[in-house]
């Protein structure tokens, strides 16, 4: 079913029909004629046999949720995660505080210095993963593709500290010397083809 | 009374208590899953294979929970309101032959307690003296929700005592006996004997106020979830709520045995055959209980009333009438 199917709001065109409701009886013989027709119309056996014909044809729906998992959208939104370079293994994050402008609950926040080689240094990062409500905007306003969502949504600790840490959330080092860092490619990412769609920009006028 | 005949009764007392407790159990297990399966769920799995262990899990929970008595309830009535659901519904198994008349080292085993000449009356008696566990445990609760559940357990059980009865007399007159053995002697000659085909509207009025004398799901607004809670089982905790749930499937098992015993032939000409077919009969029933809480909805108290005092019962009546005609000429 296609989705203009649900979008047409316009009742009175399309599939929409009215039950037919019976009247109500009123006289006593009425009365006596709908329950003779209810008693033998064997309404009861139709649902007791869509019961029974469920049950043999065993399509059973559940996911035995640990030991099974849905499949989640590449979008899905779920605990943050900051990327590192590939090239010099360092963190991508420049500092810039667009996520911590951003970010509508006001769960983000970083402090910064400039190092000794006159760049900018994030020194405090925190996301507080009890206020924040998923919603992406860091990860879209992001211009460095540093801090990205991943799809690891299990998060259950005993401290809702473990959920600020700036480390937990940074790619490991090993990792990203092992050269597993995973490049998100949900919110936030950059659309695939997107070399080809690169124009040049008109410097001639 | 000799010795040997009281040795046999307690074993076969400790038996069937024992059997019937646990099948209590089991048949929570069996419901759970018919349900789940019904509603294409895959129902408990996780406690042993394929879950069957719930019933211990359950069993374990169930006894060494707390046992709680509010403030303001009437205590003694409080406490022994579970008992009463209980120990009536085991009491009514007395008079029920389970299986047929077997040999253990060449000693004849009668699997039957007490066969009493009144067998039906004391089984549907004692059903019904079974009520007084919902309502006195409703009305001493202290609980708004129980007390219209106890409210409801009196109209719904007096009404449906009155169609039990009246729909049994047709079937009691023809075989002139109220002991079940009798009942199964007179249908022991196959399929044609039957007294479904003779009496089929006392069948089915026995049928349904069956539903009505366990509470299973058409009739079961004495303990509706969605409107009182649990209705007398509000207050409840612990092994004194896990008495009604004993007490409710024990009475389904045994009603399941009593329809067939009526109805259907019971075990037959007492052959293995026979008897494995009075277990295939009330496995059948039990399982219809179960179908039609998957399949059908609740009815309204007055909705209930109007059909017993209104159908059921002028029905059972006609019925009553007709035969007793037939008889007569």
């Amino acid at each position: 079913m296609s989705l203009e199917a649900f979008n047409n709001r316009n009742v009175a065109e399309g599939d929409y029909f009215l039950v037919a409701i019976e009247e109500y009886p009123t006289t006593g013989w009425d009365k006596f004629k709908r329950v003779v027709k209810r008693t033998f119309k064997g309404e009861l056996f139709v649902g007791l046999w869509v019961v029974l014909r469920e049950m043999i044809r065993f399509d059973i729906h559940t996911v035995q949720y640990p030991q099974e998992k849905m499949p989640i959208g590449p979008r899905y939104r779920a605990v943050h995660q900051m990327k590192r370079l590939w090239e010099s293994n360092t963190e991508r994050c420049i500092g810039c505080g667009l996520c911590e402008k951003i970010c509508i609950s006001d769960c983000i926040r970083m402090d910064t210095k400039i190092d000794e080689n006159s760049r900018k240094e994030v020194t405090e990062y925190t996301i507080n993963l009890g206020r924040c409500i998923f919603c992406g905007y860091c990860a879209e306003v992001c211009p460095e593709l540093a801090i990205t969502h991943s799809g690891e949504y299990e998060n259950a600790s005993e401290q809702r500290e473990h959920f600020i840490i700036y480390e937990d959330m940074l790619t490991p080092i090993d990792k990203m010397k092992a050269g597993k860092q995973l490049e998100f490619e949900g919110f936030g990412a950059i659309t695939p083809h997107e070399d080809e769609r690169v124009k040049k920009t008109p410097l001639a006028y | 009374m000799d010795s040997a005949y009281l040795i046999e009764t307690i074993i076969k007392v400790v038996v069937i208590l024992l059997i019937f407790s646990a099948l209590a159990g089991i048949g929570t297990y069996f419901e759970r899953k018919i349900l789940a399966f019904m509603q294409r769920r895959l129902g408990p799995m996780n406690v042993g294979p394929y879950g069957l262990l719930q019933v211990a899990a359950d069993g374990i929970k169930l006894f060494t929970k707390e046992d709680i008595i509010p403030t303001n309830v009437v205590t003694p009535i409080f406490k022994i309101a579970p008992v009463i659901t209980a120990a009536t519904a085991f009491m009514a198994a007395a008079a029920i032959p389970f299986l047929p008349p077997f040999e253990v080292f060449g000693y004849e085993v009668h699997p039957i307690v007490a066969d009493v000449n009144i067998g039906i009356l004391y089984v549907l008696g004692m059903m019904a003296v079974g009520f007084y566990g919902p309502l006195l445990g409703g009305m001493a609760s202290a609980n708004k929700f129980s007390l219209l559940s106890a409210a409801r357990t009196a109209a719904v059980f007096i009404s449906y005592e009155v169609v039990t009865g009246l729909s049994l007399l047709a079937p009691i007159m023809m075989v002139g006996s109220l002991s079940l053995i009798d009942f199964n002697e007179y249908q022991a000659g196959g399929i044609g004997d039957w007294i479904v085909w003779s009496q089929p509207v006392a069948f089915i009025l026995f049928w349904i106020s069956a539903f009505a004398e366990t509470g299973r799901t058409p009739f079961h607004l004495i303990a509706n979830d969605h409107e009182i809670i649990d209705g007398f089982g509000t207050e409840y905790s612990g092994m004194r709520w896990g008495l009604f749930f004993i007490g409710e499937y024990a009475n389904m098992f045994f009603i399941s045995f009593v329809i067939p015993l009526i109805f259907l032939g019971g075990y037959g000409d007492g052959s293995l055959f026979g008897a494995l077919g009075l277990l295939g009969k009330m496995s059948f029933f039990f399982f219809f209980f179960l179908w039609t809480r998957a399949a059908w909805p609740d009815v309204r108290p007055d909705q209930l009333m109007w059909l017993c005092w209104k159908i059921l019962m002028p029905i059972a009546v006609i019925n009553v009438v007709i035969t007793g005609f037939v008889m007569m000429f």
